[in-house]
């Protein structure tokens, strides 16, 4: 029976090595010169004999010739598995956080510059995590909030020379009123159709920022935002408050990561309280949560603007470490990256949106050497992440709070 | 069950429409404190229209719904539970990725009252002792059964007067619908006035006191529940002699 099955397997992948020619051969043998085969047949054979090598390791596999080196895999991820569960929350969390704060001393700079970008985009994907994971709006034109930050820091600084301290409550402020306008209208769709006018109104944003030639410069961008001031004590002689602007990229670092902790503990709260219950209730059944005293259309509103706010945070964070915004950083791929983040990593789940963040930022950047196919590459992992994982990396865990503990 | 006379909830001439299509053509009813009626129907007949339109999730284009001598018709959905008017609606809609508890927990979501709350927890468990032992499963990977009692558990938890079922009977099976059909009943002994939706005629005027018959966003017939059960016409057309 195993050798009919087996037969039958390595016939289809006859076929499909075939198949694979025949495609493969218009893509590289058809030149203005003429026709070529060489070419193809040499890459066609590479990738034959590589495949073959698998398919010979998957027929092995299914002789069981690997079954005690899996055992010992499988034994071992029950042992960290047990070992995670067993070490407490809080304890993971400390390390986690020590982790980040040294993170610095650990690295050069093109370390912290890619922590900055990771904890940017965690920040975005737990304001997103809000509107997509809990209350279930697809939102396709989320980073238009990020642009309405940055570009309010940006001005406020150019203009005013308001400080960045000063000007991160507004830009949230702003986002969040940003947020009610978008969403006022368009909380009347469900579903598909608000993900393409949330989309609309992503283009829109970024269309007036790529115009509006007296207010944000056009596609030039604005140049000349301040970096953020700090005071700080100086014992030079005695003691005495010193100012100094942030200029090192280890200083920004700790800047992000104060609002990505903010950000962090903000959206935990959200997420185990009432207003968080009902997003979850909005999400699973509109008219059922209506029916049970949801006021379904403020909620939801809500959920829109709340997630703009830390949008906004990250968008003011984004200019000051740019000390440059134009219209270009915020497109629909960024949206889309975003979006992808709170998918990969399990939608509704804190720790899975920050896992996320980190792999779409920092895979990319592992696979520097890859070169030019390093796209191809992440491409390829994203889709086997999501094979392997289709709930996500770390996907929400449901926990009966409340009342739970009273029984 | 107070005063047998007085009407808790009253629907005079009542339309409403999804857009241009017409759902109710004037219903008139009434619902007497403490009391079990049954609006019996065909597909269509407008039965579960009629209460999507008391809750005001399907606007009412003309008539008065008066709730307690107030007018509820401009009211928004989500103030009623909090009026103690509650729906459990048709297909059951319970949150599929919310567990059994929090499910419950969104039924008293406009209630503050933690210790109520838990009291009222615990008589929903009571009632129905399957949901204590999976109140830590995701209400979507219950059986049909279960998400019934669930649903109803639901709407027990916003301690309602009146309680407006659709359909508890469908899709489950002969046995089940017996058993939600007694804790129905069990429900209404201890003063919870039900208006129940229902296409099994047979079980809803057996448990009712009074019955009204709907067909094409009309009410056609009104009368005891007994009275109807024995009535020629009404046993040809449905219950199916």
């Amino acid at each position: 029976m195993t050798t009919q099955e087996s037969r039958k397997r390595w016939i289809s992948f006859g076929i499909g090595l075939i198949w694979l020619f025949i495609i493969l051969w218009p893509l590289l043998g058809i030149k203005p010169e003429g026709l070529e085969f060489m070419p193809t047949l040499s890459l066609w054979i590479k990738l034959a004999v590589a495949s073959v090598c698998v398919m010979l390791v998957y027929e092995l596999n299914r002789g069981g010739v690997f079954d005690p080196i899996k055992r010992t895999g499988a034994s071992l991820k029950d042992s960290t598995q047990r070992l995670y569960t067993a070490t407490p929350n809080w304890l993971l969390i400390c390390i986690a956080l020590a982790f980040a704060i040294a993170f610095p001393a650990m690295t050069g700079r093109y370390g912290h510059d890619v922590a900055c970008n990771v904890l940017i985009y965690i920040c975005l994907g737990l304001g997103l995590n809000v509107v997509v994971g809990l209350a279930g709006l697809l939102d396709l034109g989320y980073i238009a909030f990020y642009g309405v930050g940055a570009y309010t820091y940006a001005l406020l600084s150019i203009h005013y020379g308001i400080s960045f301290w000063l000007c991160l409550p507004v830009a949230g402020a702003l986002a969040a009123i940003a947020g009610c306008i978008i969403g006022y209208p368009t909380l009347r769709m469900r579903g598909d159709y608000l993900a393409i006018v949330t989309l609309g109104f992503g283009e829109i944003v970024r269309l007036v920022l790529n115009n509006w030639m007296d207010l944000t410069n056009g596609p030039n961008g604005l140049m000349g935002v301040k970096r953020p001031g700090l005071y700080w004590l100086d014992f030079t002689n005695g003691w005495s408050l010193e100012h100094i602007w942030l200029k090192k990229v280890w200083m920004f670092y700790y800047v992000i990561l104060l609002i990505a902790i903010f950000t962090i503990i903000a959206v935990y709260r959200l997420n185990y309280s009432r207003i968080g219950r009902a997003w979850e209730a909005i999400r699973e059944d509109e008219t059922a949560a209506e029916l049970m005293g949801v006021n379904t259309f403020l909620l939801k509103l809500l959920a829109y603007a709340s997630g703009a706010v830390f949008a906004g945070f990250a968008g003011a964070f984004f200019a000051a470490r740019m000390r440059f915004v134009s219209p270009e950083s915020f497109t629909f791929l960024e949206s889309a990256m975003v979006l992808a983040m709170v998918v990969l990593g399990g939608m509704g789940s804190i720790p899975g949106v920050m896992l996320g963040a980190l792999a779409l930022i920092a895979l990319p950047e592992a696979f520097r050497e890859f070169d030019v196919y390093r796209m191809l590459v992440f491409g390829g992992v994203m889709t086997l992440m999501m094979l392997v994982r289709p709930k996500g990396l770390c996907p929400a865990k449901r926990v009966g709070r409340r009342s739970e503990e009273a029984e | 069950m107070a005063d047998k006379n007085e009407i808790i909830l009253e629907l005079k001439n009542v339309t409403s429409a999804y857009g241009k299509i017409a759902a109710l053509k004037g219903i008139s009813l009434t619902l007497l404190k403490g009391e079990i009626v049954s609006i019996i129907g065909a597909n269509g007949a407008g039965k579960s229209s009629t209460l999507m339109t008391i809750c005001n999730i399907v606007r009412a284009t003309g008539g008065d719904i008066l709730y307690q001598g107030k007018r509820i018709n401009n009211v928004n959905p989500d103030l009623l539970p909090g009026m103690g008017l509650c729906q459990v609606p048709e297909g059951r809609r319970i949150f599929p990725r919310l567990t059994v508890t929090e499910n419950l927990e969104m039924g008293a979501f406009f209630r503050r009252d933690a210790a109520g709350m838990a009291e009222d927890m615990k008589r929903v468990y009571e009632f129905f002792p399957k949901l204590r032992e999976r109140r830590r499963q995701l209400g979507g990977t219950l059986s049909g059964g279960e998400q019934q009692m669930l649903a109803i558990g639901r709407a027990i938890m916003s301690r309602p007067k009146v309680l407006l079922l659709d359909e508890p009977s469908m899709g489950l099976a002969p046995l089940i619908v017996q058993q939600i059909f007694r804790i129905i009943e069990e429900i209404n002994s201890q003063g919870v006035t039900v208006l129940l939706v229902e296409q099994n005629a047979n079980l809803a005027l057996q448990c009712a006191s009074r019955g009204y018959v709907l067909e094409t966003g009309n009410v056609v017939m009104e009368d005891d529940a007994d009275a109807l059960l024995h009535n020629p016409d009404i046993r040809k057309a449905y219950l199916g002699e």
